[in-house]
């Protein structure tokens, strides 16, 4: 085993562990936490693919922006998430675990089962990535790009006008 | 001079070489980095003691009094009986607690801020980890000790904590935008995310081609700090301590500590990306030395606000942010990306700028092109302005709302 | 050539997205499916950004494509939360059970 495929197990480790953490924990506080670790295995998972750009993005608006504001949420709304009587889960709770184990075996079968075209090249060129990934932004991708632009805009808009108190 | 310059690098090679007689390469590697881990742990812990003192003696000097004088001389001592007197205490986890996120907060307020130091060039070609998107790694790591912040305030169970966590959430978070708004200026002269790039091309420190956004940024990088005159989040007379009301001994010795090196993180970014990092001035002394003179030269900017200026409410603070900062900050990347375009810096990663001419060629323009910037913002911000600005009510002041909330609860 | 496998990260990015499914399809709070939807997300990235390295290395479209996703899981989450804040302030409840002044 190489040092590489250690690492991707105890990222893969964390990351799936604390997802099952996070869909089962009782408290939405402690679950939201659970998420942060998620988002920080799927960052290492990132890195070790490679894309260490995209591991700090993952960190900088997962972590620092999404996550956070979820925990914020949370703390705003306490009469709710305070109640540790509370149950968890709706009544169709195990329609839903019984679905969602045959999904999750179905995917494992088929990627197992597919014949990935893998291409044989050597590793990607990391340095400048970010430089790279800019000027792609900037021309065959500008579409999608300012498409992705004007929807943040209009989410911002639409959320500050729907939390907002009258 | 040379040698005194590279005398840590040199001591790291010669270590290298040594271990390499003994042991196969990659564990030369593997405890190279490990060692070089633990230097900069200590160095932090170190800078942590030193800052306390200072702190202490200056904001006593700028009070009248004496500050710190009674273990050792000048009372240098005193942060080792401190951290004497938080070692013997007794570690107590409230009744009421989360117990594991209580108990794992102090150790996640830390880490991040250590972790700063890796991507810092304390001087010529000394940087731990030199990535490439390093300014980008900076805002990730200040942004993953709120979730700290909020895991402290919320597992405490105490109404002080919450309310100390949400508003230092609060703050960091708005505060943020233009920190990174005024660093995507600089990224976008400089060409690179790269801290030691941004170095490089300092031939003139940023702080005098970019002086509105210098002054900007020092004083977002105080509120970023939770630092006296924005020090809301634990303002000892509405909320005991804030976050860490419920913190003792050295679980709340973590919290100091991540907030000091946190401040000398934050200092020693604002050095190396508007005071030209490690380069000299004038006087060829050893890089690093350089660097460590202009870091503590910020702080002590730093020390100095908050022996002069009385604490803001919570409400002046974010419409001071959002009102002001931010827009001022985002028109400057837009009006500095146009004079990029004409008198570029940087052009595919190699300085374009030539000689001393070129130099105060670029330096006066952006100069000028800042200073008329600054007098437009000013007459935009006058005082009519000012005053309707204040008539218009967002809502009610983010205090009471929050409070509210929590008093239902 | 990579010492992993790319079909563990497909694993790994299935089983990520199963459980996210779960969480959102189970939970009765509003928040707890507002996580649910963020795992599956980043179930998709790590498929995109694990295709991008075994089978389109020299391209951007894969690294391009998550940055969108996780813009878009930005605006959503935002819109989202402002969503589940009105209502906990007129409901004064954030249990979807309970959200039910649509079926009337």
């Amino acid at each position: 085993m190489t040092a590489e495929q250690v690492v991707f197990i105890l990222a893969a480790i964390v990351t799936l562990g604390s997802a099952l953490g996070m869909v089962t924990t009782r408290s939405v506080f402690v679950g939201a936490l659970w998420m942060v670790a998620v988002f920080g295995g799927v960052a290492a998972l990132f890195i070790l693919l490679g894309a260490g750009f995209l591991g700090i993005v993952q960190i900088l608006v997962y972590i620092g922006a999404i996550a956070v504001l979820i925990l914020f949420a949370i703390m705003l709304t306490p009469r709710v998430m305070g109640d540790p009587q509370a149950p968890r889960y709706n009544r169709q709770w195990p329609l839903v675990a019984v679905m969602a184990s045959a999904l999750a075996s179905l995917l494992v079968a088929l990627v197992l089962r597919t014949d990935w075209p893998v291409a044989q090249e050597g590793t990607p060129t990391i340095a400048g990535f970010a430089v790279e990934l800019g000027k792609g932004f900037m021309t065959t991708y500008i579409l999608p790009f300012e498409v992705a632009s004007v929807l943040l805009l209009v989410a911002l808009i639409g959320a500050i006008v729907i939390a907002r108190e009258e | 001079m040379e040698a005194l310059d590279r005398i840590f690098i040199r001591i790291g090679e010669a270590f290298s070489a040594f271990l390499a007689q003994y042991l196969p390469g990659p564990a030369v590697t593997v405890i190279g980095m490990f060692l070089s881990a633990i230097i900069i742990s200590t160095f932090a812990a170190l800078t942590f003691m030193l800052l306390t003192w200072l702190e202490r003696k200056f904001v006593g000097r700028m009070q009248d009094r004496i500050g710190p004088n009674r273990v050792g001389p000048f009372g240098l001592l005193q942060p080792i009986a401190d951290a004497i007197k938080m070692f013997t205490k007794e570690l107590i986890t409230p009744a009421g607690a989360h117990k594991v996120v209580y108990n794992l907060a102090p150790i996640l307020v830390v880490a991040p801020a250590l972790m700063i130091f890796a991507v810092i060039p304390f001087g010529r070609d000394m940087v731990a980890a030199d990535l490439d998107v390093g300014v980008l790694y900076l805002i990730a790591l200040s942004s993953a000790t709120e979730v700290a912040i909020l895991m402290a305030g919320w597992a405490s169970r105490n109404k002080f904590s919450l309310l100390g966590a949400m508003r230092a959430v609060a703050q960091m978070l708005s505060y943020e935008v233009p920190l990174v708004l005024i660093l995507l200026t600089l990224v976008l002269m400089a060409g690179s995310m790269r801290l030691a790039d941004i170095v490089a091309v300092q031939g003139v420190p940023f702080a005098l081609l970019q002086p509105v956004a210098f002054v900007i940024f020092v004083v977002a990088a105080a509120a970023e700090l939770n630092r006296t005159p924005f020090d809301i989040p634990e303002a000892e007379s509405e909320l005991v301590a804030g976050y860490h009301t419920e913190y003792g001994g050295m679980k709340f010795g973590l919290f100091m500590m991540a907030e000091f090196i946190a401040a000398f993180g934050m200092a020693a970014l604002v050095t190396t990306v508007f005071l030209g990092g490690w380069r000299p001035w004038i006087v060829p002394l050893p890089s690093w030395l350089w660097f460590l003179i202009k870091t503590y030269l910020v702080l002590f900017v730093f020390i100095w606000f908050r022996g002069t200026f009385p604490r803001l409410r919570i409400d002046q603070l974010q419409a001071f942010c959002w009102k002001f900062l931010v827009p001022v900050t985002l028109v400057n990347v837009i009006v500095t990306g146009v004079v990029v375009t004409f008198f570029p810096l940087v052009r595919n990663g190699e300085l374009v700028v030539r000689g001393v001419g070129g130099w105060i060629t670029v330096t006066a323009v952006y100069l000028a092109v800042n200073v008329l910037f600054a007098l437009v913002v000013a007459w935009l911000y006058r005082r009519p302005t000012l005053q309707a600005m204040q008539q218009i009510q967002v809502g009610q002041p983010a205090g009471r709302g929050l409070s509210r909330e929590v008093q239902t609860a | 050539m990579s010492s992993v496998p790319l079909s563990w990260y497909l694993i790994v990015a299935a089983l990520l997205f199963s459980i996210g499914a779960y969480g959102a399809l189970a939970r009765r709070n509003a928040i707890g499916i507002l996580m649910g939807i963020e795992l599956m997300l980043n179930a998709v990235n790590i498929n995109l950004v694990a295709f991008w390295r075994y089978i389109e290395v020299t391209g951007l479209a894969g690294q391009l494509f998550a940055v969108i996703v996780i813009t878009v899981a930005a605006a959503e989450a935002a819109v989202a939360l402002a969503l589940i804040l009105a209502i906990y302030r007129t409901r004064d409840t954030v249990n979807v059970e309970e959200i039910d002044l649509l079926k009337w």
